[in-house]
């Protein structure tokens, strides 16, 4: 099996604090993995690195075996859910728009219908983006991510602020993408049971890497979550004190 | 008012290039308003008044010292908000007033205002010559065929740049280039409403347009439709009535957008 992604000792300092440190680990393909970790434990940073918004780093990380920092030409292989999409609640563009804003030349027109399909959004085809609610505006972002044939799907706590039953509907659509594509996920949440039902293997993330590996092999320990849980708890007290 | 206006030849100049310049305008304005950037227009012909002085003062045709101005003024703006983290509306106000000092005093040291400097001011489209339509029928080809050719990633810069810069676009030319371009129409346009009315023309047609409640292709075509109105109605009336055609075509476009905000609130319009 392929390593898709390498992460090798990453560190990233702003100031005098330690965002990231000796961050290593790899994503092979068809690889559904959850980042997971309590806020402010470096997941978005951990993203930007790997997405080349942020450049300041020590260590490396290589995508399809190139180092990121040499060529941004991977980018076109991923497809990445952000947070929370930030745009005009009034911009005037249809669902069908905003899927095709990223479309690379050569990707067929037909392509923006399958995927409206795919994350079941196709009959609000035509409506304004800021007439949808957040649970059906993160499913046009999933749409929008897949528009390209990506290899990999970056989403960042894609269903932050999104209710219960689009959530699940979230979460079927990502299963279904990983199972019958076999797109590589990359997924980060603070939700560790969603990570347990989803993921098959699992980073936890503090800062530095607490744990990587099989997610059963995780969850199953207990010791291991307790220990985890432990740690996140403390970290997060002491960085809000 | 008959159909004999029609014939004359100021009038068929003053009316092609008044439609070039109305589609330009809501094009590229629909870009600016969306990016926060409503006022960049005034900025840009404010800092244009300074490079029409110059030209005036020394003897070169205006127009192109204010192409000159204009574009760099344009990527001043942009150089001071990527850089040193200055808003967008603050940038605007200080390059606005720079332009409008540094014109005063060339004009001043140039023995003050003459009928050339105020047709800038005001707009003087019924004057337009057959180089000047020539130039601005080009001047738009040429800037809708890039806009066209690049269609997808300006919409996507202007709807979330760190999206697009993740989908690998590079979002810094991009705004480079939207700013070039909107200096150059900035420019194009001051022949037909005037430095101190060009904001109307690139803000008021976009922001009605966006009340339809439709996509962004449809939302230019609507904002096209009421500029071309508003600038062919405000030429033919003013020549009917013998008043400013300037302030005329920007006094049909507000009442537009006062109709299409009445249609709202009435709930005729999609919300």
């Amino acid at each position: 099996m392929s390593k898709l992604v390498e992460i090798q000792d990453l560190a990233v300092r702003y100031g005098d604090v330690k965002a990231l440190d000796g961050i290593s680990f790899s994503v092979n393909e068809n690889d559904f993995l959850g980042i997971i970790g309590p806020n402010g434990a470096g997941k978005s940073t951990l993203f930007s690195c790997m997405l080349g918004l942020l450049t300041k780093y020590e260590g490396s990380i290589k995508f399809f075996g190139k180092d990121v920092r040499k060529s941004h030409d991977y980018l076109y292989d991923i497809g990445y859910v952000p947070q929370k999409p930030v745009f005009e609640s009034n911009f005037p563009a249809t669902v069908r728009e905003v899927v095709q804003m990223g479309m690379r030349r050569g990707v067929a027109e037909s392509r923006v219908e399958t995927v409206l399909q795919d994350v079941w959004i196709h009959e609000l085809a035509n409506r304004r983006i800021g007439e949808l609610s957040g649970g059906q505006q993160q499913r046009v972002f999933i749409a929008k991510a897949l528009v390209n044939n990506p290899k990999v799907l970056i989403l960042d706590e894609p269903v932050t602020g999104i209710d219960q039953q689009s959530t699940e509907m979230f979460y079927s659509i990502l299963k279904e993408l990983n199972k019958t594509q076999n797109i590589t996920i990359i997924w980060s949440s603070h939700d560790m049971d969603a990570v347990n039902n989803l993921a098959n293997k699992v980073a936890c993330l503090n800062r530095t890497l607490f744990f990587h590996g099989i997610s059963s092999d995780f969850f199953t320990n207990k010791e291991l979550v307790k220990k985890y849980s432990e740690a996140s708890m403390q970290e997060h007290m002491h960085h809000h004190e | 008012m008959s159909f004999e206006i029609l014939t004359y030849g100021f009038m068929q100049r003053a009316l092609i290039s008044g439609i070039a310049i109305a589609i330009l305008c809501s094009v590229i304005g629909l870009f600016l308003v969306l990016r926060r950037y409503s006022l960049f227009g005034d900025a840009v012909a404010h800092s244009s008044f300074g490079g029409i002085a110059a030209g005036l003062l020394l003897g070169i045709y205006p127009l192109w010292t204010a192409y000159a101005v204009s574009l760099i003024s344009a990527v001043i703006i942009t150089r001071i908000k990527q850089s040193f983290r200055i808003s967008g509306d603050a940038s605007v106000a200080v390059l606005l007033s720079s332009g409008i000092a540094a014109g005063l005093v060339l004009i001043s040291l140039s023995g003050g205002f003459t009928i050339d400097i105020l047709s800038f001011l005001f707009g003087s489209i019924l004057l337009v010559s057959t180089n000047d339509t020539i130039l601005i029928l080009g001047l738009t080809g040429a800037i809708l065929i890039i806009v066209l050719l690049l269609y997808r990633q300006l919409i996507y810069s202007t709807f979330n740049e760190e999206q697009a810069k993740v989908s690998g676009i590079h979002v810094e030319r991009l705004n480079y280039l939207i700013v070039f371009i909107a200096g150059i129409t900035v420019v194009t346009s001051i022949q037909l409403v005037g430095i101190l009315l060009i904001s109307a023309l690139f803000v008021i047609p976009n922001v009605t347009a966006i009340m339809y409640g439709k996509g962004f292709k449809k939302t230019i075509i609507i904002s096209m439709g009421f500029a071309i109105f508003s600038v062919v109605g405000g030429i033919l009336l003013s020549y009917a009535f013998d008043i400013t055609p300037s302030g005329t075509i920007v006094l049909l476009s507000i009442g537009i957008f006062a109709l299409t905000m009445g249609l709202k609130s009435l709930g005729l319009l999609r919300h």
